[in-house]
């Protein structure tokens, strides 16, 4: 066993500090450091995309990013794209839309979603599968997903509209 | 009344019951990160497990030396086979009526075999002490190919050495497990001998898993202060794993608490019992201490159930008509080491016999050999009732092939073929007995939608084109009619190590008008918080939205059987209802005791009894609900609650027609899927936008089987798809849109007319895919291939029929 | 998948990279985004006591457009590929490919360097980088030097790399003509059945100058000089293409994998780069 590092990550816009191996996976120093369970293992080898969330401005798999690398970064998971009492327009539509049935790949899958519609707030469908397919979905043949991104892009877009 | 109709459509409308597509319930902590799978169990002082497994198929063991992983910090044991023997729980027995090595018995029979169990502090701790367990291997000759088993004279399971007898009858050889046959194979000899066509095909449905995201798990945590196990765990059958633990540790069943969490999807994967489960309840027992185990993807794949590995070969006999008049299938079934098949007790090859399909034929055989080789244990139902995708795939691809034999189009072939309307209940060849169907009016729905005919007249311009040198592609329509057998199952005759599959249904209805309702069953994803509240909601008159859905503690939740075959509905639902129903019954009783009438003088609407003729006069069930906890009714028990537990009468047999149009690059192999058109009937409709998500989900799932998904060993045995790198799950990209459709046939058995609908689309979407690159080739002579159809193997098809010269 | 343990260092500058190579030697590896590296460590295919993360020294960033030079820092993403105006301007065939490479997460973390150094032969970009004749530069305890994308290249994760070097950037003259970057692969994610990287430039309405490479149809990448050389002076006809495929199948040696047998990579390669040179050629 390597010396422990002195960690920190604002996660979420809070700061910790912990004691943890280079090797330690974010994904794990998450889940079980930090009890920020949302983001999931799914493959483990960075094909599944479960574990997704956003380090400094960027989509990563989690499972595949050590916590040493992390150090120092700023990283929101699904915990911190909505609360209870104000859920990000994402998540309602995946509600809206049934695009999710088993729960297990919808936090990657949303905070891919949160990211994708920054890199391009008006996607056609064709580049929102394009833009999603580092996630997998076993449940939902992906339509219902694509549908509730898209309503989405079109809601915050004919909103941005008005606004003009 | 017509002033009260607008009136009583709002009521109704304001319960959220049968039939309209409510939002899910489940989705608010799923879409925030609040959901409870298996690894987010966190208990204090909990250790972490981890295997060393076998990198030989075939192998003796002839040490295993755990000193030097006992020595690093951290490791707190390392369990063999030597460890649970004094305990008995070296070998589990398999739901086929086979047993099965939790750890490695002085052998192991494949790949990835669990050979020892290290206990240690975290899971980077445990994964160092994997590494450092010495396990000396005396390598064996390696089978992979059921035929070669059968001949060969190495004896793969030395534990049956001699013995000539298993549970499902003789054993043939020494790697052979059981022969099974339904029907009557004289007559199908005698008919296929005169018939005037008779279609011959083999044909291989592969080996594949169902690889739900989430991968399997638990955490068993003894507490030996009160005696008591409790068992987090991926489980789709949570009361039967605590009946299993029970029996298999000692510990009386009432002392042990299985709970399934939230489940990160299952498809069949989590209906087994596998040696992880019992290795981290041991150790939650040596340890004292809760013990969490959850397999990485690779373990998962590799040693965790496979689906399908059916070698089939089918004779048709027909008219030159096309009436078909006789079938004859037999199976040389793949089960791998162990025979681990989740399949009801009585039917070693599952429901196999559903084989001649939505078709009327009056004589039929199937004879099915289960083999031993040196691969993983399993066969479960991916996303099917017991064998029914091998069983569906297998008569439509024989459609096809005797289509082509006779040179008559294939929807025309199958049409003529259908058991009729008036036919129902149909009493098949090999003894089903179909509930309810309509298959003309869904066949000619759905070819009239994709405009069949035009198809036929473009597929034909294009192979006109093609061998004009015009275009390289091809152009596939796939056709594919499915009928379901789910639902297990009536208690006489189906049973999973002897727990009778009926299922469960318990209500409480709390005093100011909401309730909670447990169910033996689980969800994997399938949303029955949200639709078994809409099945109640209309039974006892309360909103759904006042309705709490709970399954997965067997604390609290009545015996069942579980979620898998398509049963939910079918069976916990109808207990639903059932159990709705008695409710309902009192409340008629108190609501003529508050109304001053006789109990046959009201009559329930929709959410209130209401006197008979005077419908100004009535108890909203809320206002029954009070009562029957804050007044003295005469001849009544106070509280308002009931059980049900339903045996169902029989299975419920779902049916649809699918259409898959497709264009095939015969230079690169690569197909692209145009279209896709699926006409299910699922009788009754509880939640239409579920039963379309379950549809999308089940498309994309056959699409993957169809086109790529495999588990493939080489001749060492070795698992060649070990990661999602090459074990194929398509992503957003390489999945297209799909139409769907519907009829309505009522399952007459059924409280609801119910029939479930979770497994129909990979049930009839996989052939529906093969058929359409099969279908492609047509015109050049192909008569059948064998899936998976990813890019090299169209591309070989194509080659043999000389496409590339 | 844990990976074994190791030790951690994040140099600022190069010159601590080099410190900590000749330090460790074979025990040392850098790791750039780690998509590669990662996935091996936990798997226990790769061992390394001491890994040494490259996210923090500035002089392997950016994208430098000078003239017709074009110089690509190892850490540049593809991610950054694919949206630097710039570059998609000078050398639209970076991107084209970048797109065709893993999925949108890996291309945030996966970088030129990484995909270049280690000589996977699944690799997208060294392909690529021996068709635009690129120069790589590495750093080690004498200095830098340049090797040549298509000399570098020696066996399946072998290369002219010495363990105490480290890959600071690739450069080449900015393409002109016509390009493509064909590929065929199983899935998003997966690696290429048979890739092609094309570039062709026209001159009174026959091909001047053509450059062709295959990806993952060899150990190394496969720049086909032959192939090349059968399109110039062409119009790019069925003839001059035919002849190109030949040359290329000359070059290539696929070996069977999941992916298929060697007859059907060895169509397909030819198929594929058919349609590179014929969107190459239309382009040019």
């Amino acid at each position: 066993m390597s010396d422990k590092m002195h960690i920190k990550l604002n996660v979420n816009g809070e700061d910790h500090e912990f004691l943890a191996e280079p090797r330690d996976l974010l994904i794990y120093a998450l889940r079980e450091k930090l009890n920020i369970t949302g983001p999931h293992v799914g493959c483990d080898t960075s094909h599944c995309g479960a574990c997704t969330v956003t380090v400094d401005g960027k989509s990563v798999k989690s499972c595949t990013m050590f916590v040493a690398q992390a150090n120092g970064a700023e990283i929101t998971t699904i915990e911190g794209i909505g609360q209870p009492d104000a859920l990000h327009v994402l998540q309602e539509s995946f509600r809206e839309h049934h695009g999710l049935q088993c729960g297990f790949c919808t936090p990657g899958m949303i905070t891919r979603a949160t990211k994708l519609l920054e890199e391009n707030a008006n996607p056609t469908e064709e580049e929102v599968r394009f833009g999603m397919a580092g996630n997998i979905c076993r449940c939902t043949g992906y339509q219902n997903i694509v549908k509730s991104i898209l309503a989405v892009a079109s809601e915050l877009n004919s909103a941005k509209e008005a606004a003009q | 009344m017509n002033d009260l109709t607008p009136d009583r459509e709002e009521r109704s409308a304001g319960l959220k019951g049968l039939g309209c597509s409510r939002k899910r319930v489940e989705d608010a902590r799923f879409t925030q990160g609040k959901g409870n799978y298996v690894d987010d169990v966190k208990l204090p002082g909990m250790l972490h497990g981890d295997f060393v497994r076998s990198p030989y198929a075939h192998a003796r063991v002839v040490s295993v030396n755990k000193d030097a992983a006992l020595a690093l910090d951290g490791v707190v044991a390392v369990l063999t086979a030597e460890d649970l023997a004094p305990l008995n729980l070296h070998w589990m027995p398999t739901l086929a009526g086979d047993k099965q090595m939790v750890l490695a018995d002085g052998k192991v029979l494949f790949q990835g075999q669990e050979v020892a169990f290290v206990v240690a502090r975290d899971r980077y701790v445990a994964a160092d002490a994997v590494e450092l367990v010495e396990v000396e291997y005396e390598e064996l000759p390696v089978i992979t190919d059921p035929f070669e088993s059968l001949k060969s004279d190495v004896v793969l399971r030395e534990d049956l050495a001699g013995q000539t007898e298993g549970p499902h009858g003789p054993r043939k050889h020494h790697n052979h497990i059981f022969t099974w046959e339904q029907g009557d194979e004289t007559a199908t000899n005698q008919v296929l001998d005169g018939a005037e066509v008779v279609a011959t095909e083999s044909m291989y449905y592969h080996r594949t898993h169902p690889c739900p995201l989430e991968t399997c798990g638990s955490v068993a945590s003894m507490d030996k202060v009160n005696g008591k196990l409790t068992l987090w765990g991926t489980f789709q059958a949570p009361h039967v794993v605590r009946t299993v633990a029970s029996l298999l540790s000692g510990i009386e069943e009432h002392n042990i608490r299985v709970i399934s969490p939230d489940i990160g999807g299952g498809f069949g994967n989590k209906v087994g019992v596998y040696p992880g489960y019992v290795c981290s309840i041991v150790a939650s027992i040596v340890t004292g201490q809760p013990v969490k185990w959850v397999e990485d993807r690779m373990e998962n794949l590799m040693s965790t159930a496979f689906a399908r590995d059916y070698w089939m070969t089918g004779k048709i006999a027909a008219t030159k008509e096309g009436k078909i008049t006789g079938l004859h299938c037999h199976v040389t079934a793949d089960h791998g080491g162990f025979d681990a098949c989740a399949d009801p007790t009585k039917f070693p090859a599952g429901f196999m016999n559903i084989c001649t399909g939505s078709y009327d034929i009056p004589v039929a055989y199937l004879g099915v050999d289960g083999v031993y080789t040196n691969k993983a244990p399993g066969g479960v139902s991916y996303r099917c009732s017991f064998r029914v995708t091998e069983a569906v795939y297998f008569i439509e691809r024989m459609i096809e092939v005797l289509a082509i034999e006779l040179n008559m189009d294939a929807a025309e072939l199958r049409r003529i073929n259908f058991i009729k309307k008036e036919q129902f209940p149909y009493q098949s060849a090999l003894g089903w007995e179909y509930d309810s169907g309509d298959y003309h009016t869904a066949w000619d729905k759905a070819l009239k939608t994709v405009d069949y005919e035009g198809l036929r007249k473009e597929q034909a311009d294009r192979v006109e084109a093609f061998k004009r040198g015009e275009t390289r592609k091809l152009m596939g329509v796939g056709l594919s009619f499915f009928t379901e057998i789910v639902g297990a199952g009536p208690v006489k005759n189906c049973d999973i190590l002897g727990m009778g599959m009926f299922d469960s249904c318990e209500i409480r209805i709390h005093p100011t008008g909401s309730a909670v309702a447990r169910l033996g069953t689980i969800s994997q994803g399938q949303g029955h918080a949200t639709t078994f509240a809409q099945i109640l909601a209309s039974e006892i008159g309360l909103s759904a939205d006042s309705i709490t859905i709970e399954e997965g503690d067997t604390d609290t939740a009545p015996y069942g059987l579980g979620t898998y075959g398509s049963r939910s509905t079918p069976v916990a639902g109808a207990a639903a209802a059932m159990a709705g129903r008695k409710i309902r019954a009192k409340a008629q009783m108190i609501a003529a005791y508050l109304l001053e009438v006789h109990d046959d003088d009201v009559e329930f609407d929709v959410d209130r009894f209401a006197v008979k003729g005077a419908p100004e006069r009535f108890k909203t069930m809320k206002d029954i609900a009070y009562a029957a906890y804050n007044q003295a009714i005469p001849g009544l028990e106070p509280g308002l609650e009931a059980v049900s537990y339903y045996d169902p009468p029989n299975m419920t047999y779902p049916f649809g027609a699918y259409v898959c149009v497709m264009d095939i690059d015969v230079d690169t192999g690569v197909p692209e899927i145009r279209r896709f058109y699926a006409l299910d009937d699922c009788g009754t409709r509880i939640n239409p936008m579920i039963i379309e998500g379950q549809v999308h989900g089940g498309l994309t799932e056959a699409l993957a089987v169809a086109l790529g998904q495999e588990i493939s060993y080489d001749k060492m045995g070795n698992v060649k798809t070990g990661t999602l790198m090459d074990f194929f799950l398509p992503t957003a990209w390489e999945v297209p849109n799909y139409e769907t459709d519907y009829t309505v046939t009522p399952s007459p058995h059924h409280p609801i007319g119910a029939k479930g609908v979770g497994e129909s689309p990979h049930v009839g979407g996989v052939p529906c895919f093969s058929n359409a690159v099969q279908d492609a080739f047509r015109a050049f002579g192909l008569r059948h291939t064998n899936m998976p159809h990813d890019h090299w193997r169209i591309w070989q098809t194509a080659n043999d029929l000389g496409l590339h010269e | 998948m844990i990976p074994a343990a190791f030790d951690y260092y994040r140099p600022k500058d190069v010159e601590g990279v080099i410190a900590l190579l000749q330090e460790h030697g074979d025990d040392a590896r850098v790791m750039a985004g780690g998509h590669s590296l990662i996935p091996m460590m936990k798997l226990r295919m790769a061992e390394v006591p001491h890994l040494i993360d490259l996210q923090d020294i500035a002089a392997l960033k950016g994208i430098a457009i000078d003239g017709d030079t074009i110089t690509i820092g190892a850490m540049v993403t593809q991610h950054e590929l694919i949206n630097h105006d710039g570059l998609s301007a000078a050398a639209p065939i970076l991107s084209e490919a970048a797109l065709q490479i893993a999925d949108p997460q890996v291309r945030y973390m996966g970088t030129v360097g990484g995909n270049i150094a280690n000589g996977d032969p699944g690799n997208d970009m060294p392909g690529l980088m021996q068709c635009l004749d690129a120069q790589i530069e590495l750093l080690g305890p004498e200095g830098t030097r340049k090797v040549a994308a298509r000399e570098y290249y020696e066996a399946a994760y072998m290369t002219d790399r010495e363990d105490d070097e480290v890959l600071i950037s690739v450069r080449f003259a900015a393409p002109t003509g016509g390009y493509s970057y064909e590929k065929q692969k199983r899935k998003i994610g997966d690696y290429a059945t048979a890739a092609a990287a094309v570039q062709i430039t026209k001159a009174e309405g026959k091909v001047a100058t053509a450059s062709i490479a295959m990806t993952n149809l060899s150990d190394v990448p496969v720049w086909s000089e032959d192939a090349g050389d059968a399109l110039v002076g062409t119009t790019c006809d069925t003839e001059a293409m035919k002849a190109a495929v030949a040359a290329m199948l000359g070059d290539i040696d696929p070996t069977e994998d999941n992916r298929g047998p060697v007859a059907f990579k060895r169509h397909v390669a030819g198929i594929i780069l058919t349609r590179a040179i014929t969107r190459a050629w239309d382009r040019a």
